[in-house]
């Protein structure tokens, strides 16, 4: 199941031109470029880990990109996404974010269905990638 | 493709217009800019405007697809202090950009500290952290030879050479990097760094100004800050050059700006002096002979 989190994951994937000009975008609005990547690619994992520090005061794309690539050549098998972040007074946060890596294979999420007092159904979902096996070797060959 | 006719010179089609593209780059008011706001530097002036046609005319060769590796515009400005070579990097920067060389234009000027790192470990993501900050612009690295150390084999400056090497190399059109500094050590700089010295294709030495360049500059750097020299201030200043260009720390126009700086501190303490009277425009904006004959060039 192809996982659709941020900015144009309903799209097919960016090249890395279609990359380079949404991060031109966002340095031309100010915006400081994180790269993040992870193998737990649950909703609610917000906590993705960090490649190296944001970038702060870049004026072209090019060193942004170089980072994106360094990303997906150490870690190719899991996903990887850029941050863009605003931190004008009154946003200061994520303005725009989305994903420039994924795995081959990605399994998908199971839900599942708690039965708890009377009829009631809590309901809940799990990778099916991060139950199988530990962090890091997820998506195949630990790399790391 | 293997036998695709060769353009025959003068065909109709295979023709480019160089004046239109140079009018198109707005190249011409950059360069007279620089001849007419830089005093001197004549070596200087020339070799710039030889990288703009080089320039010019790889677009007008890429316009009708001859396609050709993108020529190296690594630069290193050697020269005595205060000759401008900071000023002309800056001009540099923009001169690449208007020509469609670099993407942004701007200069991200640095010096050792910028790039290498206090222990092991920190130098690399510092070069590369200033390095991307320079993408698509000119990375100016002053005093260059700095980074490296020959009487300690286990500085870090080494480290930044390599990865400033790399990015030399293999980015070549996503930045230009200047190297600068004195020019006896640079070249020492150079011997020991001959991967360095081999990637740079264009050495530009910043010949020292004359009295009178040094005259001008500092009529012009009076005019800038909106003061005017009196008569005996002219006079003062054209005894002050030679005898300042004797001395120890001679630092060519700056040390004109320098000069001009105390000039008006003592400028401001004579008019406090005066404080019976009120000010007209012209006490404000007049050095005179005295504000500069003071000076410790003259004792």
């Amino acid at each position: 199941m192809r996982i659709t989190q941020g900015t144009f994951s309903f799209l097919p994937d960016l090249t890395d031109a279609e990359i380079r000009a949404q991060i031109q975008y966002a340095l031309d609005q100010g915006w400081a470029i994180g790269v993040e990547h992870t193998d737990d690619p649950h909703p609610r994992n917000f906590y993705w880990e960090m490649w190296g520090n944001p970038m702060f005061d870049l004026r072209d794309a090019a060193g942004a990109l170089s980072e994106v690539l360094a990303c997906r050549k150490a870690h190719g098998h899991a996903y990887i996404r850029v941050n863009a972040f605003d931190s004008t007074r009154g946003f200061e946060t994520t303005r725009l974010s989305f994903i420039v890596n994924r795995p081959v294979e990605e399994p998908g999420f199971l839900l599942k269905r708690n039965e708890v007092g009377g009829r009631q159904i809590q309901y809940t979902i799990e990778s099916y990638a991060a139950a199988r096996a530990p962090e890091g070797r997820r998506y195949g060959e630990r790399t790391d | 493709m293997t036998n695709a006719p060769l353009p025959v010179a003068g065909d109709p089609i295979e023709r480019v217009d160089l004046n239109a593209l140079l009018a198109d780059s707005h190249i011409t008011e950059v360069l007279d800019e620089l001849d007419a706001e830089l005093v001197g530097l004549r070596p200087v002036k020339a070799r710039i405007r030889e990288t703009a046609a080089l320039l010019l005319v790889e677009r007008a060769r890429k316009s009708l697809g001859l396609a050709g590796a993108a020529p190296s515009l690594h630069m290193s400005f050697t020269g005595n202090p205060g000759t401008g070579k900071t000023t002309v990097a800056l001009r540099m920067a923009q001169i690449l950009h208007r020509l469609g060389y670099v993407r942004k234009g701007h200069l991200v000027a640095v010096t050792r500290d910028d790039l290498v790192g206090q222990y092991i470990g920190h130098t690399a993501p510092k070069t590369k952290e200033i390095l991307k900050k320079a993408m698509g612009g000119v990375l100016f690295i002053d005093e260059a030879y700095y980074l490296y150390r020959p009487e300690n084999e286990r500085d870090y400056g080494q480290e930044a050479i390599e990865i400033l090497l790399q990015v030399m190399e293999n980015q070549r059109d996503d930045l230009v990097v200047i190297l600068a500094g004195y020019k006896d050590r640079m070249q020492t700089f150079f011997r020991s760094n001959p991967g360095l010295s081999s990637r740079i294709a264009h050495h530009l030495d910043f010949p020292d100004y004359s009295t009178e360049e040094l005259l001008e500059i500092a009529l012009r750097m009076v005019q800038q800050m909106q003061y005017r020299l009196s008569e005996s201030a002219l006079d003062a200043l054209r005894d002050y050059i030679p005898l300042r260009m004797g001395q120890p720390h001679f630092a060519n126009a700056r040390s004109m700006r320098n000069a001009l700086d105390r000039a008006r501190l003592r400028q401001a303490n004579r008019l406090f002096a005066l404080k019976g009277r009120e000010l007209t425009r012209d006490d404000l904006m007049t050095i005179e002979g005295e504000d500069l004959r003071v000076s410790r060039v003259f004792q």
